[in-house]
């Protein structure tokens, strides 16, 4: 059976640049926010290569990427990632930063889900990451699959197999264990984490069959028009936390056991 | 003046979880709640809770007992909904980060994760929770409600069993579901090894390091894989990786075995709460330590004295082969 994978992944600015919030009048950003440079977010960029692995499984099966970022980084973002497989992207044009309401974020994903023509639920899987590295809240995808009738949500997920049209999933609980569980068919949502799947090679010739489809859809991106309202991030600081560091050199590793033991034990 | 209840939901031996009872100290310091409990046994388990709860609501029907969205969702929609809370307090568990937002959505409140602290001042609530995956901390004020606040495990202490003031008639709700999902069971995917135990006092992380050549230009797996295991089995230490050692079993690298994502410390793994924290052939780079916010004193072992730890990132950091320093050390916990 072919499924209709959507997949809903955000921007994040590449996780080796150094964040400094900044307060202005609509509440807090990153300094300097659209010159760092941005990846598309690691949770969902797995969950968009597990959906890339299921659709090749299952000839017939389409992917769409939602996206709700600025477009012009979008489309920056995108040079890379469609180099990777053949996806369909349904751009909404917005802040991509952390300190929007993923409350509201859920409401225009789902809007946006809704109005796609063609979807047909008995085939729908909606895929996503477990938790951004923005906002990191863990709770966008259970709450568009809410809004959009899915009652069963997976969080965490690090392994999808489909036995007789059944969908048998693994997702991290407490303990470091695995939770399996058996959903009967789609509709489903799957927050991924970080699955098994390496990133796909990059292939410039998908890269450029989709592009010439996202440059268009990028030009047409609807506003996503947060309002914000009755939501507010009155304080953003990086937390005082900068230590001291004693660096030891030149001792004996006999010595250092011995004092890392006492450290341990003490 | 907020109706607080505190929605907490049984583990599979019927009792409440360190992460129920730590959401019901931060209610208890708010004043008076109402309690709400999902879950196997949840009457039994929300008498041994109550405190100083006014009201006390319980689904306890066999469906609710194993963990799953559209159970667990149904459930938290109907115990919210029957108690008109306007600010919901539920521990950050698995089953409850799963459900909740789906509950949130249906009830067309509001929700926030991982929340650290929260303050109440007048009609006035504020939620103090992390953003950018730790990296910045922040204050959330909301006017919507209901406002379900999830509360990070470990972020307060856990309240004792507590026996009732006054007696609290529960009352027992039905929530109407038929579930699609079967929940088979548990699994450890580590080969006889444990992950991040949360009570261990020290996370141990082994980093890409162990597996690269060493300083007669070969690679040696099984010792660093025995000194390792040898160090957690010893030490009854957390084990933790960083992303680069865990992302090279996908490539195709040589790897610990033992090793998998379920490892990962960082910005795309588990942020532990250990007291202490051993980093050893690891260049604590910020994705990685973002994992490490919650651990309050920190050692690394590395051969780059330049490395992201000496930056601020530890305590104290060793410029010495972790292989040397490790055999040392597990001989002295013979």
């Amino acid at each position: 059976m072919p499924y209709q994978i959507i997949v809903c992944g955000g921007l994040a600015p590449d996780p080796l640049q150094t964040l400094e919030p900044v307060m202005g009048p609509a509440g807090p950003a990153l300094k300097n926010e659209m010159m760092l440079p941005a990846v598309f977010d690691p949770w969902a960029a797995h969950a968009l290569y597990e959906a890339a692995h299921l659709a090749k499984q299952f000839p017939g099966s389409s992917i769409r990427v939602v996206t709700l970022a600025p477009k012009a980084k979008l489309q920056q973002v995108m040079m890379t990632v469609a180099q990777k497989l053949h996806f369909e992207l349904i751009p909404i044009d917005g802040p991509g930063g952390g300190f929007t309401d993923a409350v509201e974020v859920s409401e225009v994903l789902a809007q946006t889900i809704s109005a796609i023509p063609g979807i047909d639920k008995s085939q729908l899987l909606l895929f996503g990451g477990w938790e951004s590295a923005t906002r990191g809240s863990g709770c966008v995808i259970p709450m568009v699959a809410a809004r959009l009738g899915i009652e069963d949500c997976f969080l965490a997920v690090d392994e999808l197999k489909i036995e007789d049209g059944a969908l048998v999933i693994k997702e991290r609980v407490e303990g470091g264990l695995l939770q399996v569980s058996r959903c009967a068919a789609p509709p489903a949502a799957l927050a991924w984490a970080t699955g098994s799947l390496p990133e796909p090679p990059n292939h410039p010739q998908t890269g450029m069959a989709n592009m010439r489809a996202m440059m268009p859809a990028l030009q047409r991106a609807k506003p996503a028009g947060l309002k914000g309202e009755g939501f507010s991030v009155p304080q953003a600081s990086l937390p005082a936390q900068q230590r001291q560091t004693q660096v030891v050199k030149d001792k004996p590793a006999a010595e250092i056991a011995r004092e890392l033991l006492e450290w341990i034990k003490g | 003046m907020e109706k607080t209840l505190v929605l907490l939901h049984t583990e599979a031996d019927g009792s409440l979880g360190r992460a129920a009872r730590e959401c019901l100290t931060l209610a208890a310091s708010l004043g008076k709640f109402d309690l709400a409990v999902s879950g196997a046994g949840a009457s039994a388990a929300a008498k041994s809770a109550e405190g100083s709860a006014e009201r006390i609501l319980c689904i306890e029907a066999d469906e609710f007992a194993a963990p799953r969205s559209s159970t667990d969702s149904a459930a938290a929609e109907v115990l919210i909904r029957t108690s008109g809370a306007t600010l919901v307090l539920a521990p950050g568990t698995s089953r409850w980060s799963r459900a909740l937002p789906m509950a949130a959505a249906r009830l067309n409140g509001v929700i926030d994760t991982h929340a650290v602290g929260l303050e109440v001042a007048g009609d006035s609530v504020q939620v103090k929770r992390w953003f950018y995956r730790q990296r910045i901390e922040g204050v959330v004020a909301r006017t919507r409600r209901p406002w379900i606040v999830v509360v990070e495990p470990g972020a307060f202490t856990a309240a004792e069993a507590t026996l009732a003031q006054a007696t609290v008639e529960t009352e027992l709700l039905e929530a109407a579901i038929t579930p699609r999902t079967t929940v088979e069971g548990t699994i450890s995917t580590a080969v006889g090894e444990q992950t991040i135990r949360p009570d261990a006092a020290l996370l141990f992380v082994a980093g890409a390091g162990w597996t690269k050549k060493q300083k007669d230009g070969q690679v040696h797996i099984a010792d660093a894989a025995d000194r390792i295991q040898t160090f957690v089995h010893k030490a009854k230490c957390s084990l933790g990786s960083s992303k680069s050692l865990v992302d090279q079993a996908g490539e195709g690298e040589a790897v610990l075995p033992f090793l998998t994502h379920l490892h990962q410390v960082g910005q795309t793994g588990s942020t532990p709460r250990h007291k202490k924290g051993l980093a050893t052939c690891c260049h604590g780079e910020e994705p990685h330590v973002v994992g490490w916010r919650f651990i309050n004193e920190r050692r690394a072992v590395n051969l780059d004295p330049n490395c992201g730890w000496a930056r601020g990132k530890a305590d104290v950091l060793y410029v010495a082969d972790a292989f040397e320093v490790m055999k040392e050390l597990n001989a002295l916990l013979d």
